[in-house]
């Protein structure tokens, strides 16, 4: 049961969602996961995809050549990273002439691609390596007065060919380790649906509608709280929130966490020590709650 | 609010002139197309496409019809082609296999190297040529990283990534002064 990873940061999040990354590491390392540092590393190379597969397979088997160096497998907190480098490991594996070809780019740089380590996400590592006994087994503050909702986000789970981790219709991962926490999780409809954020600068109209779909959705349910474990979900939903109320005249109230922050108040960390205070809305509510034990009226 | 958006794919009635034979097989050839001709026009892309619920003019169904027929400017300069949100909804969903968003990936790298590229890819390629980084990540937060309790942001080493991206198109394209871009949009 392999229990030390390379941590992967990409980009976004030492960007702006440093409390998923506080979060994480505080998590990690309460569950006995040993992360390692990259000595070096670059974009994972999504971001570029439309403007230029080339581009992004190049970064991609960078960064996996550099981690083969370390001989270390990969965590990354951010989905996207992680089907990335997942999607092009596949790829070059499979495909020798490619393989070639991407090499002689990185040769430039004194390296090379061999196809010798694996990527996983933070939920995955929770769910497989960690194992939700164990996580259960953490928790000395069960979350029982919470109900909440959970948002996976598309990159966790499509392509399955790639990805191939949780069923991406009807996925049960997530769930499973926020009831881990004593929470409920609750069921709302579209819950697999895109948050939108990959079309913000392009058409925030549409960005901003899809976003406020999930935050109607959630709303339906009464959940006090939506949980996210990807940084640009999150930021779709914590930065908007406030801008879509506004927008469409409407109040939803709900915090957004990343999902470390909420196992780790399980596992008896404070609210500071999981960097509630970078979140945009307001989670004093059931903060308060937690603190109280008390269920919602 | 941001919205570079425009229908221009256009409802005007098609010029036996304007279809390109060939198109369908350069895509054929292309890494992420390789499939196009499988698909029989079910609909299940755009039915299922969170953006065509909210765009009047996004339709992954009709791009991939057009190309089909051969529509190589239509489908290339059409604005709408940046809305896709990379879901990939479509692609797990399509009873023929095709890997839509695949597809449309395609189609905007084959606009991007026709020097169409929306502004938010030209500033990420470029931080990320200058840093290794796809957004420049302000100094505050990497000071603030070590009060956080976090350790020290791993090197971008932006020479290495520049030195094995030499020759790609892309690149050189977006590296170029911008009067020098072909058809800059
Ligand atoms: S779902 Fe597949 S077969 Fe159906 S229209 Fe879309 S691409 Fe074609
Ligand atoms: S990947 Fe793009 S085209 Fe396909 S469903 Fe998602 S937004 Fe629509």
């Amino acid at each position: 049961m392999p229990s030390k990873y390379l941590i992967f940061l990409g980009c976004a999040i030492p960007y702006r969602v440093s409390a998923y990354e506080i979060s994480a590491r505080k998590v990690l390392t309460k569950l006995g996961v040993e992360l390692v540092e990259m000595p070096e590393f670059n974009c994972c190379g999504l971001p570029l995809d439309p403007v230029s597969h080339e581009t992004m397979l190049i970064l991609a088997a960078k960064n996996l050549a550099l981690a083969e160096q370390q001989g270390l497998n990969i965590l990354t907190l951010c989905p996207g990273c992680a089907g990335t480098l997942k999607k092009v490991n596949k790829i070059l594996k499979e495909d020798k002439a490619l393989k070639e070809q991407i090499n002689s780019h990185l040769k430039e740089a004194g390296l090379e691609f061999k196809g010798t380590i694996e990527t996983k996400h933070l939920l995955q590592v929770l769910k497989e390596d960690v194992g939700i006994e164990k996580i259960k087994a953490s928790v000395v503050k069960p979350l029982t007065m919470l109900k909440v909702a959970e948002h996976n986000g598309c990159h966790i789970l499509r392509p399955k060919e790639y990805i191939g981790f949780d069923d991406p219709e009807d996925p049960q991962s997530l769930k499973m380790l926020i009831e881990a926490t004593g929470a409920t999780c609750l069921d709302y409809i579209d819950e697999t649906e895109c948050c939108g954020a990959p079309s913000v600068g392009v058409s925030d109209k549409v960005a901003l509608q899809l976003a406020r779909d999930k935050l109607n959705h959630v709303k339906m349910v009464d959940a006090q709280a939506l949980i996210t474990i990807c940084p640009f979900c999150h930021i779709m939903y914590d930065t908007n929130e406030l801008r879509i109320e506004k927008m469409f005249n409407e109040t939803y109230g709900i915090p957004i966490l990343h999902y470390p922050q909420l196992l780790g108040l399980a596992m008896g960390m404070t609210p500071e020590e999981l960097a509630f205070n970078e979140l945009r809305v307001n989670a004093s509510k059931i903060l308060k709650q937690v603190t109280e034990g008390v269920l919602k009226q | 609010m941001t919205e570079t958006v425009s229908n221009n794919s256009g409802k005007e009635p098609i010029k036996a002139s304007e279809l390109d034979p060939k198109f369908k097989y350069e895509l054929l050839k292309m890494h992420g197309s390789e499939k196009i001709l499988k698909c029989f026009q079910c609909g299940t892309c755009t039915s299922d496409c969170p953006v065509a619920r909210y765009s009047d003019s996004y339709r992954p169904r009709t791009l991939i019809h057009m190309a089909q027929l051969g529509l190589r400017d239509r489908v290339l300069k059409s604005d709408t082609l940046w809305l896709c949100a990379a879901c990939f909804t479509c692609t797990d969903r399509c009873p023929q296999d095709v890997e839509v968003a695949s597809v449309i990936r395609v189609f905007r790298n084959l606009a991007a190297e026709n020097g169409c590229i929306p502004q938010v890819f030209k500033e990420q390629a470029a931080s990320l040529l200058e840093s290794g980084y796809a957004y420049k990540i302000p100094e505050l937060r990497i000071k603030k990283r070590e009060s956080q309790g976090l350790p020290p942001l791993p090197k971008g080493n932006a020479e290495n990534v520049r030195k094995t991206l030499k020759g790609v198109k892309f690149i050189e394209t977006v590296q170029k002064p911008a009067g020098e871009q072909p058809n800059a949009q």
